[in-house]
């Protein structure tokens, strides 16, 4: 390497240039810094943020607009609502506290699944398990107990909202009927845990309960013309319910398998298929203005 | 053994006995919001009737107005921020529940050691009342159906075009009392019953009662039928000698028809009233289809049997009134 010399005519070595270069990139990563630390003030404008939500985050309202429709968990509410509808006065926010309610029930029972065996040698102890051993085992369980209760009651409460503010009426007519299954889902699924930890008060629950069956019309054993059908204790509906003649380990793993798929399945497909209506009757029912005698088509 | 508020406070402080506890407060507080609702629309309404000129042009909500505000709101912030609320309410609600109630537990499930009281969930429990008066058939099978069913009918037998939207009692006072009545009246009554009334055995209890796992309780119903002295001795005159031993329970067979005839009648006769009251509600009465009115008249005299059935046998100790070999009801 030849000897340079500077325009002073100096002479410089590698060691000055060395200093140079790196004071000049020294320079370029505190401007870069500088500027990124900025951009970081906004985080929408990442390349990351945009990659994941698909949007300019500009204040307009096409963009407000598209918050909303491209956004995959977002879509099932339209971009723009009736101002009033927005006001908890009129839909009370029940059925959305349903669903809510709905996932948290997904959530934590998800996670009892971790702990729990359908057996009649286990359940009951897996149960303690959880209540004395498993890191906030307790009050996993309790919140998958009592959001269960509160779903049950949010359910109740939301059909008495829509029936007194007369949302059933057409074109809502079928998704009403669509909650009634839901309703009916619900309390399904809520019975069917309560055997689950097989104690004595699942088990005399359970027991009172599918002991109606046999006296089911036609398909129990005890039921007005039942008998004449050729039904007994072994191959009547009860049977098929408890996958035996009395509450033992099959009725524990019938119940569990539908507790913890067919039944959150079914009643997820529903859901889909009530939301997917409120959207296409119109969205929410009101607060519509009020008609008058008057004006009704006699 | 009254006045025991011990055995009352363990009722109501069994953790599975809570959310029914609650709806005791919630059911009111949300009947009373309905209503507040539906009177303030209601106040609008007899006003606007009253005025054309103001009908006209009124934007008939009884919320804050004003024709420059936008008539719509973006979802994102207005709509979500609330939902947001909604769920971080719920989510504290439940918290505490969880962190102060602990879910019940009992002994390990064990067929020969049955517990007493054995309830069903609080949901169920009217359900489970209804063993009380009807046969497992129709308490556990039948009612059920109907329910579903009734419930799923109900658009579809409302020919009333008003309110639909808004809150309003005066435009839909028979669909808000048929649903008040079936909702709170019935369903939630028999539920609060099954959870605070029935002790061991399924027995009644009233509120401070003690409960006594060894009462014994003598069945004195009976049925319609002996009380009316029914024993077929006339019949056997006219029955052909082979159906002569079955006199007796041909005899009541056909008895129990009359009463159930008569309720039929009466509950239709008191529903025709009904509808017919208002010169609005005999227009819409009119609109119906026969279907629509068939219908609508099966399910409220069903409806209304259950009450009946109850009344006979808590105050007249009535079995069955209508016994057959097949079904009693
Ligand atoms: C798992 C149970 C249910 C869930 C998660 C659910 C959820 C919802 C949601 C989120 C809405 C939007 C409006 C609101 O929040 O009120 C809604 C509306 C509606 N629901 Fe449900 N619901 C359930 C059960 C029921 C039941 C039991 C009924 C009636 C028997 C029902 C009938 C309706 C009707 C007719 C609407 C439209 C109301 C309107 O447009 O104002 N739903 N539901």
């Amino acid at each position: 390497m030849a000897d340079q010399k500077d325009a002073n005519g100096r002479k410089t070595g590698v060691l000055e240039d060395l200093k140079e270069k790196s004071r000049e990139f020294g320079e370029i990563v505190k401007t870069k810094t500088q500027e990124q630390l900025e951009e970081l003030k906004k985080p929408q404008e990442t390349q990351l943020y945009r990659s994941i939500f698909r949007i300019k985050h500009d204040e307009d309202p096409r963009n407000r607009a598209l918050s909303t429709l491209n956004n995959l968990f977002f879509h099932i509410h339209p971009a723009k609502v009736n101002r009033d509808a927005t006001r908890y006065g009129y839909t009370w926010g029940l059925g959305g506290i349903t669903f809510y309610l709905f996932i948290v029930l997904v959530f934590t029972g998800v996670m009892l699944m971790f702990y729990y065996h359908p057996t009649k040698v286990q359940a009951f102890r897996d149960i303690l398990y959880l209540e004395n051993d498993v890191p906030f085992g307790r009050l996993l369980r309790n919140m998958h107990r009592w959001a269960a209760h509160l779903m049950v009651m949010a359910v109740w409460l939301h059909m008495f909202r829509v029936f007194m503010s007369g949302s059933y009426k057409r074109p809502r007519e079928f998704n009403w009927c669509v909650g009634v299954l839901l309703m009916v889902l619900t309390l399904l699924l809520s019975f069917t845990g309560y055997l689950l930890p097989d104690d004595q008060l699942g088990f005399w629950a359970v027991t009172v309960g599918t002991n109606m069956a046999r006296a089911t019309p036609l398909l129990g054993h005890q039921g007005p013309f039942g008998p004449q059908l050729g039904m007994t204790p072994y191959n009547d509906v009860r049977f098929a319910l408890l996958g035996g003649s009395i509450v033992d380990a099959n009725a524990l793993l019938r119940a569990y398998i539908w507790h913890c798929i067919a039944i959150p399945l079914i009643a997820s497909v529903f859901m889909g298929v009530h939301f997917w209506r409120v959207r296409k009757d119109g969205g929410i029912s009101g607060p519509s203005p009020v008609m008058l005698e008057a004006e009704t088509k006699a | 053994m009254f006045g025991d508020w011990h055995q009352l406070w363990v009722i109501i402080s069994t953790p599975d006995n809570i959310p029914i506890v609650a709806m005791l407060g919630l059911v009111p507080f949300f009947t009373w919001y309905a209503f507040h609702n539906m009177l303030a629309n209601d106040r609008l309404i007899a006003q606007l009737e009253a005025d054309p000129q103001l009908a006209r042009t009124h934007h008939r909500t009884t919320y804050p107005y004003n024709s420059r505000w936008e008539r719509e709101l973006h979802t994102n912030p207005f709509l979500m921020r609330k939902e947001l609320l909604a769920a971080i309410i719920i989510t504290i609600i439940l918290m505490v529940w969880a962190l102060t109630l602990n879910a019940p537990l009992e002994e390990p499930a064990n067929a020969s050691v049955t517990m007493n009281p054995a309830k069903a969930p609080w949901y169920f429990l009217g359900l489970q009342e209804m063993l009380e008066y009807f046969d497992p058939w129709i308490a556990g099978v039948i009612v059920p159906t109907l329910i579903i069913v009734g419930l799923m009918a109900i658009p579809f037998i409302d020919a009333n075009p008003l309110g639909n939207g808004y809150y309003t009692y005066h435009q839909r006072r028979h669909a808000v009392w048929t649903f008040l009545i079936g909702f709170e009246g019935l369903w939630l009554v028999l539920v609060c019953i099954g959870t605070f009334i029935r002790g061991p055995g399924f027995m009644w209890y009233w509120p401070t009662q003690t409960w006594d796992p060894d009462r014994v309780e003598f069945n004195v119903n009976r049925n319609l039928d002996q009380i009316f002295g029914i024993n077929g001795n006339w019949l056997v005159h006219i029955l052909p000698a082979s159906l002569r031993p079955e006199a007796v329970i041909i005899a009541r067979a056909l008895f129990g028809i009359i009463p159930m005839v008569v309720y039929g009648i009466a509950a239709a006769l008191f529903i025709h009233w009904i509808c017919m009251r208002t010169e609005y509600s005999r227009t819409v009465y009119r609109k119906m289809s026969i279907l629509q009115t068939v219908t609508m008249y099966i399910f409220l005299i069903t409806m209304l049997f259950v009450p009946v059935t109850i009344f006979l046998r808590l105050v007249f100790r009535i079995k069955y009134i209508w016994e057959t070999p097949w079904f009693s009801i």
